[in-house]
């Protein structure tokens, strides 16, 4: 169990509102080996990005964690003090947002940002930290990075500020990179770059990397192993090939056949009848009853939590012993 | 009646991006122009899908816009079914407006949030003045409802109370309402999931077959242009690099730039092939490279690409834009 | 009923009762607003109706009966025998009339120069806005005045006291509507952007429906914002004018007026004919102000 970095387990996160409780989150649990790429997917309010933010401690007031535990390198850091959360930011757990701009202040210059960035975390002189800040842009693949690190965000493209982004974040050497959305605000040419650059820092750092994105095609070029999220449901995790050749959840198999690839031939794209239900009329037993093909009576009563199923866990009824017992 | 619709013929637009006087003087600029879209030809056939692929910045947003009358063209002619589309003259834009509609990216924006959807779909009849009487203009709202797979109780909720993809198939709705022939979709399924956008490129798709629609299709994103259209162009600094029938494209795209496109989506498929990594990024387009504006990220740059602009040469089902395809070595 | 019930489920309903100084505001004004409105019904004696005044009353104290006629007058009376209370009921008709008319004139013409401004553009908006800004360097008060001199100047004397609540409205609604154009052509150009009403330019609707029917109702939360907090702003203007006597006339004293006549008996002791018309404008003015506020917070966080 080593090598497990960071642990999540039943974690759930609620809203008051007006009309009760709302649970964004419901009962999320997974791993994160050393070295590892977890992809975490889903579509829009399936609670991919607020699996990050409750990681980190950053979950907009009123939410709140409700239950659960989230350890890092086997200490509890879901219980923490702000300023406790707020060490382990940056310095044991990084950000990458989607909008490079959000995370750049425009009133300094590369330099300063990165420098103050690695002397917080880093028992550096401002000497080695330049230095060190340089060599890492030089790695991002910023060209001419000696002269540009004096420049400010705005003087930089969409890409090239990514890559900045990726260069503070990996400044004070983190264990986890919590990338949300990195490449959803560039073009395609830009993205393969983008995600070539991270994959390849990553691995060479040792570092993990939790990329959330709702783009399939991203996952599959970089994660390990993904998570599918639907209605703050975990609804299967397991290696990235098996998921996406095989998958065994009826939501994640609609997913994968609506999405367009450049391979298929010319046929109609397979369709998921209706829409994700919004969070305050989730349905009683599996979320995803109401518009799966494969129903059967439990899966309106009864909520089935995530079951292993060889390399895979899978939250679905379909694959409970019993189940697949009577039907052989 | 001529096969072809629409016919784009050297259609370019440049934008005044010059600062203010004031600041020119001062900081001793000259006025900048931008050419957005430049020297852009291209025809649809009736019937067919006709997509327009690029990233930002290439144009193809401007390029719909002026094809529906939204802005007018700095140069070129864009003729609908023969006739010229001129956006000064009112009596023949009234008389075309009601032939061509169009598909927003965002449905969240395209929807006025004060309006009832009966009302918005209903509006391009009463412009129009297609349906006569509020009981055949209500009707006909819950038909269009029904074509676009929502209800006729739908008609009087608000757009807030929809999803993304509900609104989107009410604005397909609206978009029908007046009998186009012609629809231009732009990005029409950028905003919303995967999910969600496979069931509207299938309503879509669905639509055009029923009502014999064509489509001038706006996207960035190969894979659904791959699934939509029967032609393509691609566009690079709002210049066409290369035009194609659809499969041809994706199994011998010509154009460097088509190649290196393709070569940048994501690998669903996990064949585990090598990616080659990506070279460079879309130059500042209010100072375009001289010669081939794609002449510094391209593999196969030779002298002339720096200084010549090069014309369309034929390839085997379309044209590309190239010096290296000119000359075979692509 | 339908409506009603939905009113009621809304958003801004369960605001409203989750914050108790809008409550507390709102009742103030509509208690104020309703016996102003209601004045006849309250009070047996209409104080600009010389009938029904009785000289022997003048200087009766709060709460004490008259030496001379026994008579309790609960907020007292003035040297002429009027009720206190009455008087500052039927001023406060004038106050809110004056009040009200100049917001829906300045609200009117700040909303049409401001939709016109952001949609138009160009030319047309730099001088609408140039306008705004010149009125803006203007105190309300001086435009006011000026306003007030010259419409003093065309009027024949014995005409002038009809004519005074209307030069008030319109010299105070001149001040206030640079607030509405510019948030409503903030507002438009916003709007004009967006899809919708690229889809109405589509099919040839014209810019004055597109104005109308497409952005006008998408600027309204706004604007019932800034009217919400002009009223405010207008009422107390009006007291200004009306306490430097050339607001509303004797004949016709709104709040402002009262306060003027009242300040006169403050150093011989008469305190009451000053402190309880000061006191319900302050009321009035400040409750309407906090409701503007918290409108303001619960329709849109960002206006702040």
């Amino acid at each position: 169990m080593d090598d497990v970095l960071l642990s999540v387990r039943d974690l759930v996160v609620q809203f008051p509102t007006r009309g009760g409780i709302l649970t964004a989150l419901d009962g999320i649990s997974f791993d994160i080996k050393r070295g590892e790429v977890l992809g975490v997917v889903g579509e829009s309010g399936a609670g991919k990005s607020m699996t990050g933010a409750a990681i980190i401690g950053l979950i907009e007031p009123p939410g709140r964690i409700g239950g659960g535990q989230i350890h890092l390198g086997g200490e509890r850091i879901d219980n923490l003090s702000m300023d406790d959360m707020r060490a382990i930011r940056g310095k044991r757990i990084a950000m990458v947002f989607q909008d490079p701009l959000t995370s750049l202040n425009p009133l300094f210059t590369i330099a300063e940002q990165l420098v103050e960035t690695i002397q917080t975390h880093l028992n550096v002189s401002a000497r080695e930290a330049r230095d060190r800040a340089i060599a890492l842009l030089d790695d991002v693949g910023i060209p001419a990075a000696s002269r540009r690190i004096d420049d400010y965000p705005h003087q930089f493209s969409g890409g090239m500020r990514q890559r900045v982004v990726i260069a503070l974040a990996l400044a004070a050497e983190p264990d986890l990179v919590i990338a949300d959305e990195p490449t959803t605000a560039l073009d395609v040419s830009v993205q393969a770059q983008i995600i070539d650059v991270l994959k390849r820092l990553c691995s060479e750092r040792g570092a993990s990397v939790m990329l959330i994105t709702h783009d399939m095609g991203v996952i599959a070029e970089t994660a390990d192993r993904v998570a599918v999220l639907y209605a703050g449901r975990l609804a299967e995790i397991g290696p990235v090939r098996d998921v996406i050749k095989d998958a065994l959840h009826p939501y994640t198999h609609g997913l994968m056949g609506s999405i367009p690839t450049l391979a298929q031939e010319d046929d109609r794209l397979v369709q998921i009848p209706g829409a994700m239900p919004r969070l305050t009329d989730i349905p009683d037993g599996c979320a995803f009853n109401p518009r799966c093909d494969r129903v059967f009576d439990r899966c309106r009563v009864e909520r089935p939590d995530p079951m292993p199923h060889g390399t895979r866990q899978v939250a679905c009824w379909l694959y409970d012993e019993q189940q697949i017992k009577a039907a052989e | 009646m001529s096969d072809v619709l629409l016919e784009v013929k050297n259609l370019t637009r440049t934008f005044d991006v010059s600062l203010p006087w004031l600041n020119r003087v001062i900081e001793r600029q000259d006025r900048q122009f931008l050419r957005a879209v430049d020297n852009v030809s291209f025809q649809i056939r009736r019937g067919e899908t006709f997509a327009l692929v690029g990233e930002s910045g290439s144009g193809k947003s401007t390029i719909a816009k002026m094809v529906v009358g939204l802005l007018p063209a700095s140069d070129g002619q864009i003729l609908f079914d023969g006739q010229a589309m001129d956006v000064n003259s009112s009596a023949a834009m009234t008389q075309l407006r009601s032939r061509f509609q169009m598909i927003f990216q965002s449905p969240f924006a395209s929807l006025n949030p004060r309006w009832r959807v009966r009302d918005v779909i209903a509006e391009p009849m009463k412009a129009f003045g297609t349906v006569d009487g509020k009981a055949a203009i209500d009707s006909r709202v819950d038909e269009l409802l029904d074509l676009v797979g929502l209800g006729a109780s739908d008609a009087g909720k608000f757009p807030h109370e929809f999803s993304g993809g509900q609104r989107q198939r009410i604005a397909i709705a609206r978009a029908l309402s007046s009998n186009p022939e012609f629809i231009v979709c732009d990005e029409p399924t950028s905003a919303l999931d995967v999910s969600v956008q496979a069931q509207i490129l299938n309503l879509m798709r669905d639509l055009q077959d029923e009502l014999g629609l064509t489509y001038l299709f706006i996207s960035h994103d190969l894979s659904v242009v791959r699934h939509m259209a029967n032609r393509i162009g691609v566009l690079y600094l709002g210049a066409l690099v290369e035009t194609a029938d659809g499969k041809e494209l994706f199994k011998a795209p010509r154009h460097p730039y088509t190649r290196m496109l393709l070569e940048a989506v994501p690998d669903l498929e996990m064949t585990g092939k090598e990616h080659s990594v990506v070279k460079g990024e879309i130059p500042n387009p209010i100072d375009p490279p001289p010669g081939c504006t794609f002449h510094p990220r391209c593999e196969f740059v030779a002298e002339r690409c720096r200084n010549d602009i090069p014309v369309p040469v034929p390839t085997p089902t379309g044209e590309a834009k190239c010096f290296a395809v000119e000359e075979g070595r692509i | 009923m339908e409506a009603i019930a939905r009113a009621l489920d809304s958003d801004l309903a369960y605001r409203f009762r989750r914050s108790p100084v809008a409550m507390v505001a709102a009742l103030v004004v509509v208690l104020l607003i309703g016996s102003s409105v209601f004045a006849p019904f309250i009070t047996s004696q209409n104080p600009f109706d010389p009938g029904s005044l009785n000289l022997m009353n003048g200087f009766s104290k709060p709460m004490e009966p008259n030496q001379f006629t026994g008579e309790t007058f609960v907020l007292g009376t003035d040297d002429q025998g009027r009720d206190v209370f009455a008087t500052i009921l039927y001023g406060m008709r004038i106050s809110l009339f004056v009040g009200f008319s100049a917001v829906i004139f300045a609200m009117v013409l700040g909303v049409t120069l401001g939709l016109i401004s952001g949609y138009v553009g160009g030319r047309t908006d730099t001088l609408i806005m140039r306008i705004a800004d010149i009125q803006l360097t203007f105190p309300a008060i001086l435009v006011a005045l000026l306003i007030f001199g010259v419409a003093k100047g065309i009027t024949p004397p014995d005409r002038r006291d009809e004519v005074a609540i209307w030069v008030l409205i319109i010299a105070i609604g001149l001040s206030e509507w640079v607030q509405f154009a510019r948030v409503v052509r903030g507002a438009t150009l916003v709007e004009k952007g967006k899809e919708y009403v690229q889809a109405a330019r589509l099919i040839g609707r014209s810019p004055v429906a597109i104005m109308v029917r497409h952005i006008l109702p998408n600027t309204l939360s706004p604007v019932l914002v800034i009217a919400t907090i002009s009223l405010a702003l207008a009422i107390i203007a009006e007291a200004t004018l009306s306490f430097l006597g050339v607001g509303a006339p004797p004949t016709q004293p709104s709040l402002g007026t009262l306060i003027r006549i009242g300040q006169e008996f403050l150093f011989s002791g008469e305190w009451w004919i000053l402190f309880f018309p000061a006191m319900t404008l302050l009321a009035l003015a400040l409750s309407v102000n906090l409701l503007g506020d918290w409108l303001r917070d619960a329709l849109n966080p960002k206006l702040r």
